[in-house]
């Protein structure tokens, strides 16, 4: 990434306007035109995707956000697969949302959330390379007078067949950007990729091992100053009152400011005397109604709604009911999950310059063009006059899809005009103003036919809606369809895998008073384990090996049967196991990818768990970096496994409990189990990456612990079970 | 005013002595490759070496490290050459987001030189940093292959 947020160098619509370079405002050319629009450095944009430097380099625009997931080398890999670039001068940058708002969106979607960063925007950024490389050939061909058709590229060179002749990207580049963009262009089928689908090097590696690399934390302006802050620890509270003359006389101290109705902040010379000074300031909350809700009076709200009569409906066939009410046998169980921290690693923050004219924001966001409307609305100015310099996440997960930091740091910037301020969440502030993984319960009932054959099931979800609180505008009459992640009956996101006869999955949304919000894997977590863990109470009723019961469920569904089964492969299911070894499976399809995992384990005194491999496939489609994928595995099962032992935020007085990684622990390396990933592509369909893996890792996990020990664990974390890591 | 030796440059920092020394580098100095993420010594984001040991700066106060060298990742790499173990992160492809592993690099850095052939065990027990993205099957790959490098 080669965006260096210094305040002279801020961005280069700036820049490119003031050096005449053309660019047009409003200008509507999918792939480049007539008009030479400029990088920075004056290189001509050969299209809204590409530019190219006369020393060759090839600088792919990357719209969406770089947290570690690879997208950023995915994508790039992509454009210089059909622009036939030398990969070796490939590097990146950012444009700024407002960029993108003042050139009607020819990035499209910013947003890196939900796995969607390749799968939603492949077609048009490979298009974008195919365009630029019919451009740059068209433009050597034009000045050889030769036939474009007699020409081709590859590895940043031009051939001109007959002659022999040759010239490169660069020095073509200028006259290029001025040819019209082609109507349309032919995109290469997959197997003929050559930089796309292999296992490259990130981009990114080198600036991270040497502390170059710069964070939006690490954003340093001219006289900045730094803001610590604290909101009502109980969501939805207000501040009362503070009591600023107790500290305006600290060392340091700059201003004391309320934030919006519920925050305050400390700006002061530096982060440490602003955090010192906040830690010491006497403010009183107006905690409301909310500081009398505890953990265990959210679970009786959850629990009232699994028999409730108002729920929606997510998937149903037959008569589920009706099954249950003349089953021969009935197998019931009800399991529950908690809310749970994102804990990325580089808590939030935003820096911000604003002055009566323009404000600016320095900040990692999954979603810069919503942080781009939060400046826009918390400065009070047009968004033409603000705009959003992304950096790279120190982690995302889900939880820099939301701009309430950016809101906050405007607001803060706005009441001291001209003063850079950057605004640093301390930890404890991370983990109390998160918006976690929401909790829910879910009774499961399955009925069985006086042979054994599965004929019902009924889902009863009780619990948040994570829409209804971040995005009411996304409910469909008042019914959260995310709840449904991996249980829907079509499409293409997350289908649910078994066929039986008769089947009600549905949901009474109860919405505690905590934020909820989206968490790698979202729904998907919980509803896997639900789903999955039930399979195998249900396989073990019915006396049925776990793997051959859901086998004759899942005839219908063989994409999702094609990953349960190499899993199981892999594992060695149904070859003994080593001694005192137990295997688990699971398998979900979310994000359009289809995934599954097995696990071998053993237990030692009933509650220590070692995990000796857990092997993990994916089929998504399409893999474009299969060593990226193998990460984004290992990586999701971390994060997965995590939450199953030890990630649980519990609520006391309204408030959440946990403040920092002593109270809310996470995997380190001494914890971590041999990943195996089996990649499997089948073609024909993109699927997500980043979360898809995740939700397998905790039922596969929690069945191997049935087979263990015979005791089904049907809450998590562990941790509240007594089980630990061994 | 306090005086503290950082990758060998001696810096006048006027601070108070109770601040950690990681606000100092990061603020004061400007050297930011040391992160900060929990502030209590459980993540060890901003691991650096003081004399040569690895220590959580967030919980060490500058009173503490006057007339100490202190090394930073800024200052692992000699004369432009990779220290061995970025070297080997940089052949591993271990960083995803990345923001742990200046302070992961910095550890293990003093691991080795402890142990020069650690084994799993001593990983498990010594490097206890802790990373969000999930990136320990690289690192552990990586720290073998930093010790066998030398």
């Amino acid at each position: 990434m080669n965006y260096i947020p210094k305040i002279d160098r801020r961005s280069f619509v700036v820049s490119a306007a003031a050096m005449g370079g053309g660019l047009a405002l409003g200008l509507d050319i999918p792939f480049g035109g007539p008009q030479v629009i400029r990088a920075q450095n004056g290189s001509p944009e050969i299209n809204a995707w590409v530019v190219i430097r006369p020393d060759d380099t090839v600088v792919v625009r990357i719209a969406r956000s770089e947290m570690g997931q690879g997208s950023l080398t995915g994508l790039a890999q992509l454009v210089a697969e059909e622009l036939e670039c030398d990969w070796s001068k490939v590097t990146t940058e950012y444009p700024t949302p407002g960029q993108n708002v003042a050139r009607k969106r020819i990035w499209g979607d910013y947003t890196s959330t939900g796995s969607r960063s390749i799968r939603e925007s492949h077609e048009y950024v490979r298009k974008g390379g195919a365009a630029a490389r019919e451009m740059l050939i068209q433009a050597a061909a034009n000045a050889w007078s030769v036939p474009a058709a007699e020409c081709s590229a590859s590895n940043s060179v031009i051939t001109h067949k007959p002659s022999g002749r040759t010239t490169t990207y660069g020095k073509v580049a200028e006259a290029a950007a001025k040819l019209e963009p082609p109507a349309d262009v032919k995109l290469k089928d997959p197997k003929d990729w050559k930089i796309a689908g292999k296992p490259l090097k990130r981009l990114d590696t080198q600036d991270k091992l040497t502390g170059k690399q710069l964070y939006a934390i690490d954003v340093k302006l001219p006289g900045m100053l730094y803001a610590a802050i604290k909101a009502c620890p109980v969501h939805g509270g207000k501040v009362k009152s503070f009591d600023a003359a107790k500290i305006t006389g600290n060392k340091g101290v700059k201003k004391v400011v309320q934030v919006d109705n519920s925050a305050v902040a400390v700006v002061g010379d530096t982060w440490w005397q602003a955090k010192t000074a906040l830690d010491a300031l006497p403010i009183a909350w107006d905690e409301g109604e909310s500081a009398k809700v505890t953990t265990a009076s959210i679970a009786e709200v959850l629990k009232a709604g699994l028999d409730a009569q108002d729920a929606f409906v997510g998937n149903q066939k037959g008569d589920a009911k009706a099954a249950i009410a003349g089953a021969a046998k009935k197998v019931e169980a009800t399991y529950s999950y908690p809310y749970q921290a994102h804990a990325c690693m580089e808590p939030l923050n935003a820096t911000v310059l604003y002055t009566p004219d323009k404000c600016e924001v320095w900040t990692s966001s999954q979603n810069a063009e919503a942080a781009l409307a939060a400046a826009s609305e918390a400065s009070g100015l047009p968004i033409a006059k603000c705009d959003v310099y992304k950096l790279l996440l120190g982690g995302g997960f889900g939880r820099r899809g939301r701009t309430d930091y950016v809101t906050q740091a405007v607001l803060i910037a706005k009441q001291m005009p001209g003063t850079p301020v950057k605004l640093l969440w301390s930890r404890e502030e991370d983990m109390t103003q998160d918006t976690y993984h929401p909790t829910t319960q879910c009774r499961l009932t399955g009925a069985f036919d006086a042979n054994g054959n599965l004929t019902g099931l009924h889902m009863r979800i009780s619990g948040q809606s994570i829409l209804a609180t971040l995005a009411p505008s996304r409910l469909q009459n008042g019914r959260d369809t995310a709840t449904f992640q991996g249980l829907n009956p079509g499409g293409t996101e997350g289908v649910f895998g078994y066929d039986i006869p008769h089947l009600l999955i549905d949901h009474a949304m109860r919405n505690p008073h905590v934020t909820p919000g989206f968490w790698r894997g979202v729904n998907n977590n919980q509803n896997a384990i639900y789903l999955e863990c039930f399979m195998d109470e249900l396989a073990h009723a019915a006396g049925q090996d776990p793997l051959e019961f859901r086998r004759k469920l899942m005839a219908k569904y063989p994409k999702h049967l094609a990953v349960l089964n190499a899993v199981a492969e892999k594992i060695g299911w149904g070859q003994p196991a080593p001694q005192g070894v137990y295997r688990g499976l699971a398998q979900q399809m979310g994000y359009g990818s289809y995934v599954a995992a097995a696990v071998e384990i053993s237990v030692t005194g009933g509650n220590k768990i070692k995990i000796h491999r857990i092997v993990g496939a994916t089929d998504c489609g399409y893999a474009v970096n299969p060593a990226q994928i193998e990460r984004q595995v290992a990586g999701s099962f971390v994060y997965g496994l995590s939450a199953l032992f030890t990630g649980e935020c519990t609520v006391k007085d309204g408030r959440i409990e946990q403040q920092n990684f002593d109270s809310y622990d996470v995997m380190r390396i001494a914890q971590m189990p041999k990943v195996e990933t089996i990649l499997m592509p089948s073609g024909g369909f993109w699927g997500g990456v980043g979360e898809p893996t995740i939700f397998v890792a905790a039922p596969a996990v929690l069945n191997a612990y049935f087979a263990a020990t015979g005791k089904r664990i049907r809450s998590i974390p562990l941790k509240t079970h007594n089980i630990s890591f061994a | 005013m306090a005086e503290i030796t950082v990758n060998g440059r001696t810096h006048q920092v006027d601070v108070d002595p109770d601040t950690p020394l990681l606000w100092v580098l990061r603020d004061t100095i400007g050297l930011t490759g040391t992160k900060y993420s929990c502030g209590i010594a459980q993540c060890g984001a901003c691991t650096v070496h003081v004399d040569g040991v690895a220590m959580r700066s967030c919980s060490v106060p500058l009173s503490a490290v006057a007339g100490r060298q202190i090394t930073t990742i800024e200052g692992l790499a000699q004369n432009g050459v990779l220290h061995k173990v970025q070297q080997a992160w940089l052949d591993h492809d271990v960083p995803q987001c990345g923001y742990c592993q200046c302070g992961m690099i910095m550890a293990v850095a003093a691991l080795l030189k402890d142990k020069p052939k650690p084994t799993d065990a001593d990983i498990d027990t010594n490097i206890t940093n802790i990373c969000r993205c999930g990136t320990y099957q690289q690192v552990r790959a990586a720290i073998h292959a930093a010790a066998a490098s030398a």
